[in-house]
Protein backbone atom coordinates (compact mmCIF):
# COMPACT_ATOMS: atom_id res chain seq x y z
CA UNK A 1 0.00 0.00 0.00
CA UNK A 2 1.44 3.36 -0.78
CA UNK A 3 0.75 6.88 1.38
CA UNK A 4 -0.69 8.38 -2.10
CA UNK A 5 -4.34 6.96 -1.79
CA UNK A 6 -4.72 7.32 1.92
CA UNK A 7 -3.73 10.86 1.58
CA UNK A 8 -6.39 11.28 -1.00
CA UNK A 9 -8.63 9.61 1.29
CA UNK A 10 -7.31 11.64 3.88
CA UNK A 11 -8.64 15.22 2.27
CA UNK A 12 -11.57 13.69 0.73
CA UNK A 13 -12.33 12.95 4.55
CA UNK A 14 -11.43 16.31 5.78
CA UNK A 15 -13.52 17.84 2.63
CA UNK A 16 -16.61 16.23 4.03
CA UNK A 17 -16.16 17.23 7.42
CA UNK A 18 -15.89 20.46 6.84
CA UNK A 19 -18.95 19.98 4.54
CA UNK A 20 -21.17 18.51 7.20
CA UNK A 21 -19.66 21.55 9.60
CA UNK A 22 -21.27 23.98 7.34
CA UNK A 23 -24.66 22.17 6.94
CA UNK A 24 -24.78 22.07 10.42
CA UNK A 25 -25.63 25.41 10.71
CA UNK A 26 -28.50 25.05 8.68
CA UNK A 27 -30.44 21.88 10.15
CA UNK A 28 -33.35 19.97 9.03
CA UNK A 29 -35.73 19.36 11.86
CA UNK A 30 -38.21 16.82 11.19
CA UNK A 31 -41.62 17.95 13.41
CA UNK A 32 -44.14 15.54 14.46
CA UNK A 33 -47.22 18.17 15.01
CA UNK A 34 -50.63 17.39 16.26
CA UNK A 35 -53.37 17.84 13.62
CA UNK A 36 -55.02 20.25 16.02
CA UNK A 37 -52.28 22.48 16.49
CA UNK A 38 -50.62 22.71 12.40
CA UNK A 39 -51.92 25.97 11.44
CA UNK A 40 -50.33 27.56 14.29
CA UNK A 41 -47.54 25.43 13.87
CA UNK A 42 -46.94 26.44 10.45
CA UNK A 43 -47.06 29.88 11.05
CA UNK A 44 -44.21 29.42 13.88
CA UNK A 45 -42.33 27.44 11.83
CA UNK A 46 -41.66 30.01 9.24
CA UNK A 47 -40.62 32.51 11.52
CA UNK A 48 -38.06 30.12 13.26
CA UNK A 49 -37.00 29.68 9.94
CA UNK A 50 -36.47 33.62 9.40
CA UNK A 51 -34.88 33.81 12.55
CA UNK A 52 -32.55 30.72 12.87
CA UNK A 53 -31.51 29.81 9.20
CA UNK A 54 -33.13 26.15 10.49
CA UNK A 55 -35.01 24.24 7.60
CA UNK A 56 -38.68 23.13 9.62
CA UNK A 57 -40.51 20.34 8.16
CA UNK A 58 -44.23 19.43 9.28
CA UNK A 59 -45.74 15.98 9.01
CA UNK A 60 -49.24 16.22 10.70
CA UNK A 61 -51.43 13.28 12.28
CA UNK A 62 -52.67 11.53 15.06
CA UNK A 63 -50.33 11.73 18.24
CA UNK A 64 -51.30 7.96 18.76
CA UNK A 65 -49.79 7.46 15.52
CA UNK A 66 -46.67 9.01 15.86
CA UNK A 67 -46.51 7.40 18.87
CA UNK A 68 -46.34 3.88 17.45
CA UNK A 69 -44.43 5.30 14.50
CA UNK A 70 -41.32 7.03 17.17
CA UNK A 71 -41.64 3.39 18.98
CA UNK A 72 -41.06 2.02 15.07
CA UNK A 73 -37.82 4.25 14.78
CA UNK A 74 -39.45 6.96 12.78
CA UNK A 75 -37.08 9.88 12.10
CA UNK A 76 -38.59 12.95 14.03
CA UNK A 77 -36.85 14.96 15.36
CA UNK A 78 -39.77 16.87 17.87
CA UNK A 79 -43.00 15.96 19.12
CA UNK A 80 -45.80 18.22 19.44
CA UNK A 81 -48.01 16.08 20.82
CA UNK A 82 -52.12 16.55 21.48
CA UNK A 83 -51.91 15.75 25.06
CA UNK A 84 -49.31 14.99 27.74
CA UNK A 85 -49.73 11.29 27.99
CA UNK A 86 -47.99 10.34 25.37
CA UNK A 87 -44.76 12.77 25.74
CA UNK A 88 -44.50 11.45 29.12
CA UNK A 89 -44.91 7.84 27.97
CA UNK A 90 -41.84 8.65 25.20
CA UNK A 91 -39.44 10.44 27.93
CA UNK A 92 -40.51 6.75 30.51
CA UNK A 93 -39.39 5.02 28.27
CA UNK A 94 -36.45 6.46 26.90
CA UNK A 95 -36.99 7.42 23.62
CA UNK A 96 -37.28 11.21 24.21
CA UNK A 97 -35.39 13.95 26.34
CA UNK A 98 -36.78 14.83 29.87
CA UNK A 99 -35.09 18.37 30.17
CA UNK A 100 -37.08 19.70 26.71
CA UNK A 101 -40.01 18.19 28.14
CA UNK A 102 -42.66 21.30 28.53
CA UNK A 103 -46.43 22.39 27.78
CA UNK A 104 -46.61 24.28 24.52
CA UNK A 105 -50.34 25.09 24.16
CA UNK A 106 -53.86 24.67 26.40
CA UNK A 107 -56.42 23.86 24.08
CA UNK A 108 -59.72 25.36 24.70
CA UNK A 109 -63.11 23.16 24.02
CA UNK A 110 -66.12 24.96 22.11
CA UNK A 111 -69.54 23.87 21.22
CA UNK A 112 -69.90 24.65 17.77
CA UNK A 113 -72.73 25.14 14.87
CA UNK A 114 -72.30 25.85 11.30
CA UNK A 115 -76.18 26.79 11.67
CA UNK A 116 -75.45 30.59 13.38
CA UNK A 117 -78.84 30.60 15.03
CA UNK A 118 -78.09 27.15 16.62
CA UNK A 119 -75.97 27.61 19.69
CA UNK A 120 -76.43 29.86 22.17
CA UNK A 121 -73.92 31.68 24.91
CA UNK A 122 -74.87 29.03 27.62
CA UNK A 123 -74.60 25.50 25.75
CA UNK A 124 -78.49 25.24 26.49
CA UNK A 125 -78.61 24.08 23.13
CA UNK A 126 -77.49 20.87 24.18
CA UNK A 127 -80.82 19.82 26.45
CA UNK A 128 -82.92 20.76 23.61
CA UNK A 129 -84.05 18.50 20.79
CA UNK A 130 -82.79 21.06 18.07
CA UNK A 131 -80.54 18.82 16.45
CA UNK A 132 -80.01 15.01 15.90
CA UNK A 133 -76.25 14.14 16.33
CA UNK A 134 -73.75 15.68 18.20
CA UNK A 135 -70.13 15.07 16.80
CA UNK A 136 -68.06 14.35 19.68
CA UNK A 137 -63.87 13.38 18.81
CA UNK A 138 -63.13 9.83 20.93
CA UNK A 139 -62.77 10.46 24.06
CA UNK A 140 -59.91 7.18 23.89
CA UNK A 141 -57.84 8.58 20.84
CA UNK A 142 -58.33 12.46 21.56
CA UNK A 143 -57.96 14.56 24.60
CA UNK A 144 -60.67 17.13 23.20
CA UNK A 145 -62.83 14.08 23.30
CA UNK A 146 -62.32 13.11 26.07
CA UNK A 147 -62.91 16.86 27.62
CA UNK A 148 -66.03 17.31 25.72
CA UNK A 149 -66.59 13.96 27.36
CA UNK A 150 -66.16 15.62 30.78
CA UNK A 151 -68.22 18.92 30.16
CA UNK A 152 -71.09 16.56 28.95
CA UNK A 153 -70.57 15.06 32.52
CA UNK A 154 -70.31 18.01 34.59
CA UNK A 155 -73.28 19.56 32.55
CA UNK A 156 -75.71 16.33 33.87
CA UNK A 157 -75.85 15.67 30.47
CA UNK A 158 -73.69 12.36 29.25
CA UNK A 159 -76.68 10.07 29.67
CA UNK A 160 -78.96 12.34 27.87
CA UNK A 161 -77.03 12.71 24.52
CA UNK A 162 -75.25 9.37 24.66
CA UNK A 163 -77.90 8.05 22.03
CA UNK A 164 -77.26 11.21 20.02
CA UNK A 165 -73.64 11.06 19.64
CA UNK A 166 -71.57 10.41 16.44
CA UNK A 167 -67.69 9.40 17.13
CA UNK A 168 -65.22 10.60 15.18
CA UNK A 169 -62.22 9.13 14.94
CA UNK A 170 -60.13 12.43 15.77
CA UNK A 171 -60.96 16.21 16.11
CA UNK A 172 -60.23 16.96 12.65
CA UNK A 173 -63.29 14.57 11.70
CA UNK A 174 -65.36 15.66 14.40
CA UNK A 175 -65.40 19.32 12.55
CA UNK A 176 -65.80 17.72 9.10
CA UNK A 177 -69.09 15.90 10.19
CA UNK A 178 -70.77 19.48 11.70
CA UNK A 179 -68.82 21.16 9.09
CA UNK A 180 -70.55 19.26 6.00
CA UNK A 181 -73.56 19.40 8.24
CA UNK A 182 -73.92 15.98 8.79
CA UNK A 183 -73.78 16.71 12.93
CA UNK A 184 -75.74 19.87 13.25
CA UNK A 185 -73.13 20.58 16.62
CA UNK A 186 -70.24 19.39 17.75
CA UNK A 187 -67.17 19.37 20.22
CA UNK A 188 -64.30 21.06 18.41
CA UNK A 189 -60.95 22.91 19.40
CA UNK A 190 -61.59 27.16 19.35
CA UNK A 191 -58.45 26.62 17.41
CA UNK A 192 -59.86 24.58 14.71
CA UNK A 193 -62.82 27.63 14.08
CA UNK A 194 -60.92 30.63 15.33
CA UNK A 195 -59.45 32.28 12.33
CA UNK A 196 -55.32 33.50 12.74
CA UNK A 197 -56.33 37.07 12.01
CA UNK A 198 -58.72 36.98 15.62
CA UNK A 199 -62.03 37.91 13.84
CA UNK A 200 -65.06 36.40 14.49
CA UNK A 201 -65.71 32.45 13.88
CA UNK A 202 -67.94 31.20 11.27
CA UNK A 203 -71.62 29.75 12.08
CA UNK A 204 -72.66 30.05 16.11
CA UNK A 205 -70.18 28.59 19.07
CA UNK A 206 -70.21 28.68 22.92
CA UNK A 207 -66.55 28.36 24.36
CA UNK A 208 -67.05 25.71 27.34
CA UNK A 209 -66.28 27.25 30.69
CA UNK A 210 -62.38 25.79 31.44
CA UNK A 211 -63.53 24.59 34.85
CA UNK A 212 -66.07 21.99 33.35
CA UNK A 213 -63.05 19.55 32.05
CA UNK A 214 -59.34 18.98 33.00
CA UNK A 215 -57.40 21.40 30.56
CA UNK A 216 -55.72 20.37 27.69
CA UNK A 217 -52.39 20.89 27.62
CA UNK A 218 -49.97 19.69 24.91
CA UNK A 219 -46.41 18.89 25.80
CA UNK A 220 -43.62 19.19 22.96
CA UNK A 221 -40.56 17.03 23.62
CA UNK A 222 -37.61 16.31 21.82
CA UNK A 223 -36.92 12.63 20.96
CA UNK A 224 -34.44 10.76 21.97
CA UNK A 225 -31.45 9.75 18.94
CA UNK A 226 -31.99 13.08 17.35
CA UNK A 227 -29.01 13.90 14.82
CA UNK A 228 -30.11 17.38 15.45
CA UNK A 229 -30.75 17.94 18.84
CA UNK A 230 -29.22 21.46 19.37
CA UNK A 231 -31.27 22.54 16.39
CA UNK A 232 -34.24 20.47 17.39
CA UNK A 233 -34.05 21.53 21.54
CA UNK A 234 -34.26 25.49 19.71
CA UNK A 235 -37.38 24.48 18.15
CA UNK A 236 -38.78 23.47 21.20
CA UNK A 237 -37.72 26.38 23.10
CA UNK A 238 -38.73 28.99 20.63
CA UNK A 239 -42.36 27.60 21.11
CA UNK A 240 -42.29 29.36 24.52
CA UNK A 241 -40.94 32.91 22.96
CA UNK A 242 -42.80 35.92 22.84
CA UNK A 243 -43.35 35.61 18.80
CA UNK A 244 -45.01 31.90 18.73
CA UNK A 245 -47.04 32.70 21.73
CA UNK A 246 -48.55 35.61 20.04
CA UNK A 247 -49.22 32.96 17.41
CA UNK A 248 -50.23 30.53 19.44
CA UNK A 249 -52.63 32.74 21.35
CA UNK A 250 -54.34 33.70 17.94
CA UNK A 251 -54.96 30.55 16.99
CA UNK A 252 -56.85 30.16 20.17
CA UNK A 253 -54.93 28.26 22.22
CA UNK A 254 -53.24 29.36 25.92
CA UNK A 255 -50.25 28.14 27.17
CA UNK B 1 -62.94 -2.20 25.41
CA UNK B 2 -64.02 -6.15 25.98
CA UNK B 3 -64.87 -8.90 23.91
CA UNK B 4 -68.12 -7.93 23.89
CA UNK B 5 -67.62 -4.98 21.92
CA UNK B 6 -65.41 -6.77 19.41
CA UNK B 7 -68.06 -9.46 18.65
CA UNK B 8 -70.47 -6.71 17.59
CA UNK B 9 -68.34 -5.51 15.55
CA UNK B 10 -67.68 -8.96 13.72
CA UNK B 11 -71.29 -9.87 13.73
CA UNK B 12 -72.27 -6.40 12.30
CA UNK B 13 -69.60 -6.29 9.55
CA UNK B 14 -70.34 -9.80 8.34
CA UNK B 15 -74.22 -8.62 8.17
CA UNK B 16 -72.86 -5.88 5.81
CA UNK B 17 -71.00 -7.94 3.96
CA UNK B 18 -73.91 -9.95 3.55
CA UNK B 19 -75.97 -7.27 2.35
CA UNK B 20 -73.54 -5.72 0.40
CA UNK B 21 -72.76 -8.61 -1.74
CA UNK B 22 -76.35 -9.72 -2.54
CA UNK B 23 -77.39 -6.45 -3.46
CA UNK B 24 -74.34 -6.05 -5.79
CA UNK B 25 -74.66 -9.46 -7.69
CA UNK B 26 -78.59 -8.25 -8.70
CA UNK B 27 -77.16 -4.96 -9.54
CA UNK B 28 -73.84 -6.17 -10.56
CA UNK B 29 -74.76 -9.36 -12.98
CA UNK B 30 -77.04 -7.00 -15.84
CA UNK B 31 -74.50 -4.72 -15.60
CA UNK B 32 -71.50 -7.07 -16.46
CA UNK B 33 -73.73 -8.45 -18.89
CA UNK B 34 -74.47 -5.31 -21.08
CA UNK B 35 -70.92 -4.91 -20.28
CA UNK B 36 -70.02 -7.63 -21.83
CA UNK B 37 -72.29 -7.61 -24.78
CA UNK B 38 -72.76 -4.43 -25.95
CA UNK B 39 -70.81 -1.83 -28.63
CA UNK B 40 -72.45 1.03 -27.32
CA UNK B 41 -70.10 4.04 -27.11
CA UNK B 42 -71.21 4.58 -23.61
CA UNK B 43 -68.96 0.89 -22.83
CA UNK B 44 -65.93 2.61 -22.33
CA UNK B 45 -67.27 5.61 -20.15
CA UNK B 46 -69.13 3.08 -18.09
CA UNK B 47 -66.48 0.62 -17.88
CA UNK B 48 -64.27 3.23 -16.41
CA UNK B 49 -66.92 4.77 -13.89
CA UNK B 50 -67.02 1.18 -12.55
CA UNK B 51 -63.35 0.87 -12.12
CA UNK B 52 -63.07 4.14 -10.54
CA UNK B 53 -63.22 2.94 -6.82
CA UNK B 54 -59.99 0.97 -7.58
CA UNK B 55 -58.13 4.13 -8.60
CA UNK B 56 -59.74 6.57 -5.77
CA UNK B 57 -58.00 6.70 -1.77
CA UNK B 58 -61.24 5.27 0.15
CA UNK B 59 -60.64 8.24 2.43
CA UNK B 60 -61.29 10.50 -0.26
CA UNK B 61 -64.35 8.53 -1.41
CA UNK B 62 -65.70 8.48 1.80
CA UNK B 63 -65.27 12.50 2.33
CA UNK B 64 -67.09 13.00 -0.89
CA UNK B 65 -69.90 10.76 0.07
CA UNK B 66 -69.80 12.57 3.16
CA UNK B 67 -70.24 15.67 1.45
CA UNK B 68 -72.93 14.17 -0.93
CA UNK B 69 -75.28 12.38 1.07
CA UNK B 70 -74.91 15.13 3.91
CA UNK B 71 -78.18 17.97 4.02
CA UNK B 72 -76.60 20.16 1.34
CA UNK B 73 -75.35 17.49 -0.88
CA UNK B 74 -77.75 16.62 -3.96
CA UNK B 75 -78.29 12.82 -2.29
CA UNK B 76 -79.17 14.28 0.84
CA UNK B 77 -81.53 16.60 -0.58
CA UNK B 78 -82.78 13.86 -2.28
CA UNK B 79 -83.35 11.18 0.18
CA UNK B 80 -84.56 13.78 2.99
CA UNK B 81 -87.15 14.73 -0.08
CA UNK B 82 -88.03 11.19 0.17
CA UNK B 83 -88.85 10.98 3.58
CA UNK B 84 -85.75 8.59 4.22
CA UNK B 85 -83.53 10.94 6.00
CA UNK B 86 -79.89 11.11 6.02
CA UNK B 87 -77.63 8.47 4.88
CA UNK B 88 -74.40 9.15 7.07
CA UNK B 89 -73.93 7.65 10.51
CA UNK B 90 -76.40 5.10 9.57
CA UNK B 91 -76.43 1.07 8.17
CA UNK B 92 -77.94 1.80 5.47
CA UNK B 93 -75.19 4.53 4.45
CA UNK B 94 -72.87 2.00 5.19
CA UNK B 95 -74.33 -0.69 2.32
CA UNK B 96 -74.53 2.21 -0.12
CA UNK B 97 -71.11 2.99 0.20
CA UNK B 98 -69.97 0.02 0.27
CA UNK B 99 -71.61 -0.80 -2.65
CA UNK B 100 -70.03 1.76 -4.51
CA UNK B 101 -66.45 0.55 -3.19
CA UNK B 102 -66.97 -3.05 -3.94
CA UNK B 103 -68.59 -2.56 -7.57
CA UNK B 104 -65.54 -3.10 -9.76
CA UNK B 105 -64.84 -6.64 -7.63
CA UNK B 106 -68.30 -7.94 -8.68
CA UNK B 107 -68.66 -6.45 -11.63
CA UNK B 108 -65.10 -6.96 -13.48
CA UNK B 109 -65.02 -11.28 -12.50
CA UNK B 110 -68.60 -11.51 -13.97
CA UNK B 111 -67.95 -9.06 -17.21
CA UNK B 112 -65.08 -11.52 -17.80
CA UNK B 113 -66.59 -14.38 -17.31
CA UNK B 114 -69.08 -13.36 -19.93
CA UNK B 115 -67.00 -12.48 -22.54
CA UNK B 116 -65.15 -15.64 -22.43
CA UNK B 117 -68.36 -17.53 -23.25
CA UNK B 118 -68.11 -15.75 -26.98
CA UNK B 119 -70.90 -15.48 -29.24
CA UNK B 120 -71.37 -18.89 -30.26
CA UNK B 121 -73.14 -20.77 -27.33
CA UNK B 122 -75.68 -18.59 -27.52
CA UNK B 123 -76.27 -18.28 -31.15
CA UNK B 124 -76.87 -22.19 -31.09
CA UNK B 125 -79.14 -21.63 -28.04
CA UNK B 126 -81.01 -18.95 -30.01
CA UNK B 127 -81.22 -21.34 -33.27
CA UNK B 128 -82.64 -23.88 -30.90
CA UNK B 129 -85.35 -21.17 -29.88
CA UNK B 130 -84.34 -19.62 -27.14
CA UNK B 131 -85.57 -16.05 -25.99
CA UNK B 132 -82.42 -13.71 -24.50
CA UNK B 133 -83.71 -14.47 -21.01
CA UNK B 134 -83.45 -18.04 -21.20
CA UNK B 135 -80.47 -17.64 -23.30
CA UNK B 136 -79.21 -15.61 -19.97
CA UNK B 137 -80.52 -17.53 -17.77
CA UNK B 138 -79.82 -20.74 -18.68
CA UNK B 139 -76.91 -20.78 -21.08
CA UNK B 140 -74.44 -17.70 -19.96
CA UNK B 141 -75.18 -17.53 -16.26
CA UNK B 142 -74.32 -21.07 -15.57
CA UNK B 143 -71.15 -20.91 -18.11
CA UNK B 144 -70.28 -18.20 -15.93
CA UNK B 145 -70.93 -19.33 -12.64
CA UNK B 146 -67.37 -19.04 -11.76
CA UNK B 147 -67.01 -15.75 -12.24
CA UNK B 148 -70.42 -14.91 -10.41
CA UNK B 149 -68.90 -16.94 -7.40
CA UNK B 150 -65.62 -14.88 -7.38
CA UNK B 151 -67.37 -11.99 -7.87
CA UNK B 152 -69.61 -12.96 -4.82
CA UNK B 153 -66.07 -13.77 -2.72
CA UNK B 154 -64.51 -10.72 -3.58
CA UNK B 155 -67.33 -8.29 -3.15
CA UNK B 156 -67.66 -10.31 0.21
CA UNK B 157 -63.99 -9.98 1.12
CA UNK B 158 -63.30 -6.39 0.23
CA UNK B 159 -66.62 -5.47 1.78
CA UNK B 160 -64.89 -7.13 5.06
CA UNK B 161 -62.21 -4.95 4.85
CA UNK B 162 -63.44 -2.02 4.07
CA UNK B 163 -61.76 0.76 5.90
CA UNK B 164 -61.48 4.36 4.71
CA UNK B 165 -65.26 4.93 3.60
CA UNK B 166 -66.60 3.58 7.05
CA UNK B 167 -64.13 5.70 8.99
CA UNK B 168 -65.34 9.01 7.07
CA UNK B 169 -69.12 8.50 7.21
CA UNK B 170 -69.77 5.80 10.14
CA UNK B 171 -70.05 7.96 13.53
CA UNK B 172 -68.93 4.59 14.80
CA UNK B 173 -72.18 3.89 16.42
CA UNK B 174 -71.80 0.46 17.73
CA UNK B 175 -74.54 -2.03 16.49
CA UNK B 176 -74.79 0.96 13.25
CA UNK B 177 -71.66 1.48 11.78
CA UNK B 178 -68.95 0.01 14.22
CA UNK B 179 -67.35 -2.63 11.65
CA UNK B 180 -64.51 -4.92 12.36
CA UNK B 181 -61.81 -2.56 10.70
CA UNK B 182 -62.49 0.85 12.61
CA UNK B 183 -62.56 -1.00 15.77
CA UNK B 184 -59.38 -2.50 14.90
CA UNK B 185 -57.90 1.19 13.83
CA UNK B 186 -59.43 2.22 17.03
CA UNK B 187 -57.40 -0.03 19.17
CA UNK B 188 -54.10 0.43 17.19
CA UNK B 189 -54.92 4.41 17.95
CA UNK B 190 -55.79 4.10 21.77
CA UNK B 191 -52.41 2.07 22.08
CA UNK B 192 -54.33 -1.18 22.91
CA UNK B 193 -52.22 -3.49 20.55
CA UNK B 194 -53.15 -7.03 22.25
CA UNK B 195 -56.68 -6.31 21.66
CA UNK B 196 -55.80 -4.99 17.75
CA UNK B 197 -53.78 -8.23 17.77
CA UNK B 198 -56.63 -10.67 18.20
CA UNK B 199 -58.52 -8.50 15.97
CA UNK B 200 -56.11 -8.68 13.09
CA UNK B 201 -55.72 -12.60 13.70
CA UNK B 202 -58.99 -13.37 13.11
CA UNK B 203 -59.24 -10.51 10.20
CA UNK B 204 -55.87 -11.69 8.51
CA UNK B 205 -57.26 -15.92 9.41
CA UNK B 206 -60.86 -15.04 7.76
CA UNK B 207 -58.95 -13.15 4.39
CA UNK B 208 -56.73 -15.79 4.04
CA UNK B 209 -59.25 -18.50 4.00
CA UNK B 210 -61.47 -16.64 1.50
CA UNK B 211 -58.50 -16.56 -1.20
CA UNK B 212 -57.43 -19.76 -0.06
CA UNK B 213 -61.03 -20.87 -1.48
CA UNK B 214 -61.21 -18.85 -4.52
CA UNK B 215 -57.70 -20.13 -5.82
CA UNK B 216 -59.15 -23.75 -4.85
CA UNK B 217 -61.75 -23.21 -7.15
CA UNK B 218 -59.68 -21.65 -10.02
CA UNK B 219 -55.99 -23.34 -10.09
CA UNK B 220 -54.58 -21.75 -12.66
CA UNK B 221 -56.65 -18.73 -13.30
CA UNK B 222 -56.10 -14.95 -11.76
CA UNK B 223 -58.72 -13.16 -9.54
CA UNK B 224 -60.07 -11.00 -12.22
CA UNK B 225 -59.29 -12.38 -15.46
CA UNK B 226 -61.74 -15.61 -15.11
CA UNK B 227 -62.27 -17.54 -18.25
CA UNK B 228 -65.74 -19.21 -18.17
CA UNK B 229 -66.09 -22.80 -18.22
CA UNK B 230 -65.93 -24.80 -21.12
CA UNK B 231 -64.92 -21.77 -22.96
CA UNK B 232 -62.61 -21.78 -25.58
CA UNK B 233 -59.37 -19.97 -24.53
CA UNK B 234 -58.02 -17.82 -26.99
Amino acid sequence: MTLEPIRGLRALALAALALLAVRARADEVQVAVAANFSAAAQRIATQFEKDTGHVVKLSVGATGKFYAQIEAGAPFDVLLAADQATPGKLVAEGRALPATLHTYATGKLVLWSADPALVDGQGEVLKSGRWKHLSVADARLAPYGQAARQALASLGLAQAVQARIVTAENIGQALQFVQSGNAELGFVALGQVQPPDGSKPAGSMWVVPATLYSPIRQDAVVIAGTQVAKAATQFVDYLASAKAREVIKACGYGW
Amino acid sequence: MNWGDDTQAVLLTLKLAFVVTLLLLACGTPLAWWLARTSSRWKAPLSALVALPLVLPPTVLGFYLLMLMGPHGIVGRATQALGIGLLPFSFAGLVVASMLYSLPFVVQPIQTAFEAIGARPLEAAATLRAGPWERFAHVALPLARRGVITAAVLGFAHTVGEFGVVLMIGGNIPGATRVISTQLYNHVEAIEYPAAHRLAAILLAFSFAVLLGVYRLRPQGTLVAAPADGAPRA
